[in-house]
C-alpha cells in the first residue's frame, strides 16, 4: 500500500524540509535540542559568572532578570522537551514494529513550526524593553503591560503558542502511532518501557497543553485587548494565571522527566542483561505519576493564600507521588541486581540518573510540605530542587540515552573513553554546581536576583566553578560524537545484547522504513527472557 | 531494494512541501502581530499579518487537497482504505477534539474562579443581555445536530442527495447562528473591556463562535466533497470526524448557554 518514493533521495535541504521519515525528523528534535540546550546552557553561564560574587559584575539587573526567564524557557521549550520527542520519534515506531509515525506530514509540521517558534522567543532578547523577565512562570501583574509593556513579552507568548500547538499535535501523533501502530501480537502489555513512557506523556501533554495554551492566550488579551483576566481593577484575579499555569507546568515536570523514565528502564535492563524488575508495576507506576500529577498543580502556590484544608489536600497528594516514584526507583535497582552488568557509558549516567535523581525527588517531598514551603518558597532550595529534576533527571537520562542508542543510528559506537572522562566530570561537576545550593536556599538566599548578602558569597563561587566545569564539560558530548560518527568502533546491529526490537530486527542504522520484513510479535512478553540467549553483547 | 513495503499494509504518504509552507505562514502571522500590536507605522505589521495568514490558509488548503486527491485515488469502496489509515484518522479527531475540550476547560475554569471570586455577578455595572437570542441560537445548534446526523443516516442508507441536503442545511445553520451572536455582539450594552464580564462573556462565546466558524467550513467542505461524489456508506472517514466537531461544538454552547446565560 505504501506509495513512497523509494528510489534513495538526495539529502538536501529540501529533502529534510519535506520529510516524512520518522528518523529523520527525529534525528532533526535531537539536532535542534542539542543547538538549544548550548544556547541556554551560555545562559546558565552568564547567570552563574554574574553569581559567582556578590554586586553587580556583567550584566545589570534587567538582563539577568532575562537571563534567568530564558534559560528556563528555552531548557524546558527548546532543549528538554524537543530532544525526548526526537528520542520517541526515532525510537517508538522502530520498538513497537511500525515502519513510521501515525501521521507523517504532522510530524513534518510538529517539527517545523519549531524553528519559527525559537526565533520568536530568540528575538524577544533583541527587541526595545528585552525579551520575558519575570520568569519562565510569566506570572502577571509582572508581565502586564503596565510592568511589561515591551514586544518581548508578546513575542514570548506568541512563540509558547506555536511551541504548543507543536506539542499537541505531536501527542496526538505518538497516541494514535502506538495505540494503532504495534507489530501484529503486540498488545499494549507486551510493548518495551520507553513506548509506554511515551504514550503517558503524550497524553499528558495533549490534556495539558491546551490550558497552557488558554493561559497565555488571556494574559495576551490581557495585556492587548483590555481583559480583566488577571486585572483587579477589573474584578480579575492574578491568582487565577497562577492555577491556570501550574495546571499545565506541574505536569510538565513529568512531560520531561516520564520519558527518561522510560528510557532509563530499558537501558538498565539492556546493560544488566535482565528484563525490567516488575514490569507491570512499572507501567502502573507511570500510570499513577500521570494521574496524581494532574492533581497537585496548587504546590506551587502554598503561599498565595489557599484555605487550610485545601493545602492538606494538595499536600498530601503530592506526597503521594513519592510512593509510584519509589516503585520505580526500587524497581531499578532490583533490576541490576544479580543481571551481568556491563559499565559503559549509557549504564554509568542510568545509574548516575537513578542516584541523583532519587536526590531530586527527596527534596520534592520536603517542599511538598506546607509548613516547609512556606520557609523555602523562592528561595535556592527551589532551585536545586528543580535542577536535579531536570539537570541530573532529565539531562542525564539523555545523555544515558545518546550513549545507548547512537550505535543504532549511526552505526558506530560513541568513544568510551571520552564517554568516561564526559561522565565523570559531569556527574562530580553538576553535584558541586547544585548540591551547596539546597544549603543556599536554607540560609534564606532568594531566586532570580543578580546581587546577594556577602554571607552567601563562598558557596555561591563554589556553584559557579561547578557551573563552568559542568558546561566545559558538555563539549566532550558534542566532541565525542563528531569524531565517533566518522572514526567510532562499528557497532554492528546489537552491540549490547539487546532483546527489544530495535536490537533485534534491523540493521545499524536501521532501514528506510525500519524492518526489511516488519516484525511480528509472537512472545508472552514484553521482555522475553528466552531471548538473551540469542542475542550476545558484542563488545 | 528488496520490495519490503508489499509485505503489510501500512500506509506512509509521500514527503510534501504544504507542512512546511503552513509553518512558513503561521510564523509569519505571529511575527506580523508583534509588528502589528509594537510597531509604527502598523502597515508592516498588518502586511506581514495578512501575507503570513493568506500562506497559512493556502497550504492548509493544498495538504487537504492533496489528501483528498489520495483519497479519491484510492477510492471510498468496500475495502479500499486500509483499516489502519481509517483507524489513525478517527482516532486522531477524537483525540484533537480531546484537546480543543481542555482549551475550553481553561477557559470555563476562569469562568468560574472569577465568578466565584466575585461578591456580585453579574457585576453592578453590567446590564445583561435578554436571553431570547441565545435560546434561538439554543434551537438552531441543536437543530444542526439533528440535521447532520440525518444527513449521515441517509449517507448511510445511500441516499445521497438527501444527504447532501442536510450538510448543507447544517452549515447553513451554523452562519445563520454566527449572524445572530454578531447581532448579539452589537447590540450588548458592554464591551470586552468592561472589567471581568465583558471579559469572560466575549473571550468564552467569541471562542465557541471561531470553533463554530471553523466546523461550517468543514461542512461546506464536506458539502463540495458530497456534490462531487465523494465517500460511500462504507468510507467515509472526513464525514464523521467534520460531524463529531460539530456536536463538540454544540455541546460547548450548551455549557455556555446553561453556565453564562442562564444559571
Ligand atoms: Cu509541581
Amino acid at each position: 500500500m505504501a506509495t513512497a518514493a523509494h528510489a534513495t533521495p538526495r539529502k538536501g535541504f529540501m529533502y529534510y524540509l519535506t520529510t516524512v521519515n520518522h528518523k529523520d525528523i527525529g534525528r532533526m528534535y535531537m539536532m535542534s535540542s542539542l543547538i538549544f540546550f548550548f544556547l541556554a546552557g551560555c545562559m546558565a553561564l552568564v547567570i552563574r559568572a554574574e553569581l559567582a560574587e556578590p554586586g553587580y559584575q556583567f550584566v545589570d539587573g534587567a538582563f539577568f532578570n532575562q537571563m534567568t526567564a530564558m534559560h528556563a524557557t528555552f531548557m524546558i521549550f527548546f532543549a528538554i522537551i524537543p530532544g525526548l520527542i526526537g528520542f520517541g520519534n526515532y525510537f517508538v515506531p522502530i520498538m513497537i514494529g511500525s515502519p513510521d509515525m501515525a501521521f507523517p506530514r504532522l510530524n513534518n509540521w510538529s517539527f517545523w513550526i519549531m524553528p519559527f517558534s525559537a526565533m520568536l522567543m530568540l528575538g524577544s532578547l533583541f527587541v526595545p524593553g528585552g525579551s520575558d523577565a519575570a520568569g519562565w512562570t510569566v506570572y502577571p501583574p509582572l508581565t502586564s503591560a503596565a510592568f511589561s509593556p515591551g514586544a518581548g513579552m508578546d513575542m514570548w507568548i506568541l512563540a509558547v503558542h506555536l511551541a504548543g500547538a507543536s506539542s499537541i499535535l505531536g501527542a496526538i501523533n505518538f497516541i494514535v502511532t502506538i495505540l494503532n501502530m504495534r507489530a501484529p501480537g503486540m498488545s499494549l502489555f507486551k510493548m518495551p518501557l520507553f513506548p509506554w513512557a511515551m504514550l503517558i506523556t503524550a497524553w499528558l501533554q495533549l490534556v495539558a497543553t491546551p490550558v497552557l495554551a488558554g493561559a497565555v492566550t488571556m494574559l495576551l488579551c490581557d495585556r492587548n485587548f483590555g481583559t480583566a483576566f488577571f486585572n483587579p481593577a477589573g474584578g480579575g484575579d492574578p491568582v487565577l494565571f497562577q492555577h491556570i499555569f501550574w495546571f499545565y507546568s506541574h505536569p510538565a515536570v513529568y512531560i520531561m522527566i516520564l520519558p527518561v523514565f522510560g528510557m532509563v528502564s530499558d537501558i538498565i535492563s539492556t546493560h544488566s542483561r535482565k528484563p525490567p524488575f516488575g514490569y507491570h508495576s512499572m507501567v502502573w507506576a507511570l500510570v499513577a505519576i500521570a494521574v496524581l500529577g494532574q492533581m497537585v498543580w496548587a504546590h506551587h502556590m502554598y503561599s498565595v493564600g489557599m484555605s487550610i484544608p485545601a493545602q492538606m489536600g494538595f499536600m498530601i497528594m503530592t506526597m503521594f507521588i513519592a510512593v509510584p516514584t519509589g516503585i520505580k526507583v526500587f524497581n531499578w535497582m532490583a533490576t541490576m541486581w544479580g543481571g551481568s552488568i556491563a559499565f559503559t557509558t549509557a549504564m554509568k549516567f542510568a545509574i548516575g540518573f537513578v542516584i541523583l535523581f532519587t536526590i531530586g525527588g527527596l527534596s520534592g517531598v520536603v517542599l511538598a510540605s506546607a509548613p516547609v514551603d512556606y520557609m523555602m518558597q523562592d528561595t535556592y532550595y527551589v532551585v536545586a530542587h528543580i535542577h536535579y529534576v531536570f539537570v541530573t533527571g532529565s539531562y542525564f537520562g539523555i545523555m544515558a540515552a545518546i550513549y545507548h542508542w547512537f550505535p543504532k543510528m549511526s552505526g558506530r559506537l560513541l568513544s568510551e573513553r571520552i564517554g568516561r572522562w564526559h561522565f565523570w566530570l559531569s556527574f562530580i561537576s553538576v553535584n558541586i554546581t547544585f548540591f551547596p545550593m539546597h544549603f543556599l536556599g536554607m540560609m534564606g538566599m532568594p531566586r532570580r536576583i543578580a546581587d546577594y548578602n556577602p554571607v552567601y558569597a563562598d558557596l555561591n563561587m563554589l556553584c559557579s566553578v561547578g557551573a563552568f566545569i559542568f558546561g566545559t564539560t558538555q563539549l566532550l558530548l558534542v566532541i565525542n560524537i563528531l569524531y565517533s560518527r566518522k572514526y567510532g568502533k562499528k557497532a554492528g546491529a546489537n552491540p549490547w545484547g539487546g532483546i527489544t526490537l530495535e536490537w533485534t530486527n534491523t540493521s545499524s542504522p536501521p532501514h528506510e522504513h525500519n524492518f526489511e520484513k516488519l516484525p511480528v510479535w509472537n512472545h508472552d512478553e514484553a521482555y522475553p527472557v528466552e531471548l538473551y540467549a540469542k542475542t550476545k553483547p558484542t563488545v | 531494494m528488496s520490495a519490503h513495503h508489499h509485505d503489510h499494509e501500512f500506509y506512509i504518504p509521500t514527503g510534501s512541501i504544504w507542512p512546511p509552507v503552513s509553518c512558513l505562514g503561521a510564523g509569519l502571522a505571529a511575527l506580523g502581530f508583534i509588528a502589528h500590536l509594537h510597531m509604527q507605522p502598523a502597515l508592516i505589521g498588518n502586511l506581514a499579518m495578512g501575507v503570513g495568514g493568506l500562506i497559512l490558509i493556502m497550504a492548509v488548503f493544498q495538504w487537504f487537497f492533496t489528501l483528498v486527491n489520495e483519497a479519491r485515488h484510492r477510492g471510498f469502496g468496500a475495502g479500499m482504505v486500509p483499516l489502519v489509515l481509517d483507524l489513525a484518522n478517527r482516532y486522531g479527531m477524537i483525540f484533537f477534539i480531546v484537546s480543543e475540550v481542555m482549551f475550553f476547560a481553561a477557559f470555563f475554569s476562569a469562568y468560574f474562579f472569577l465568578r466565584m471570586h466575585n461578591p456580585e455577578w453579574p457585576p453592578a455595572n453590567i446590564k445583561t443581555l435578554p436571553i431570547d437570542l441565545p435560546v434561538i441560537n439554543t434551537l438552531l445548534l441543536l437543530t444542526s445536530g439533528a440535521t447532520i446526523t440525518m444527513a449521515h443516516h441517509s449517507l448511510l442508507t445511500n441516499h445521497r442527495a438527501n444527504a447532501t441536503l442536510f450538510t448543507f442545511l447544517t452549515w447553513q445553520l451554523g452562519i445563520i447562528f454566527l449572524f445572530c451572536q454578531g447581532f448579539e455582539y452589537h447590540h450588548a450594552a458592554y464591551t470586552i473591556s468592561s472589567g471581568v464580564y465583558g471579559t469572560v462573556f466575549f473571550m468564552l462565546t467569541g471562542f465557541h463562535g471561531f470553533h463554530v466558524l471553523l466546523g461550517s467550513l468543514m461542512l461546506m467542505f464536506l458539502h463540495w466533497r458530497l456534490t462531487k461524489g465523494d465517500f460511500t456508506r462504507h468510507n467515509h472517514f472526513y464525514f464523521e470526524g467534520a460531524a463529531w466537531y460539530w456536536h463538540f461544538v454544540d455541546v460547548v454552547w450548551i455549557g455556555l448557554f446553561l453556565f453564562i446565560y442562564v444559571l
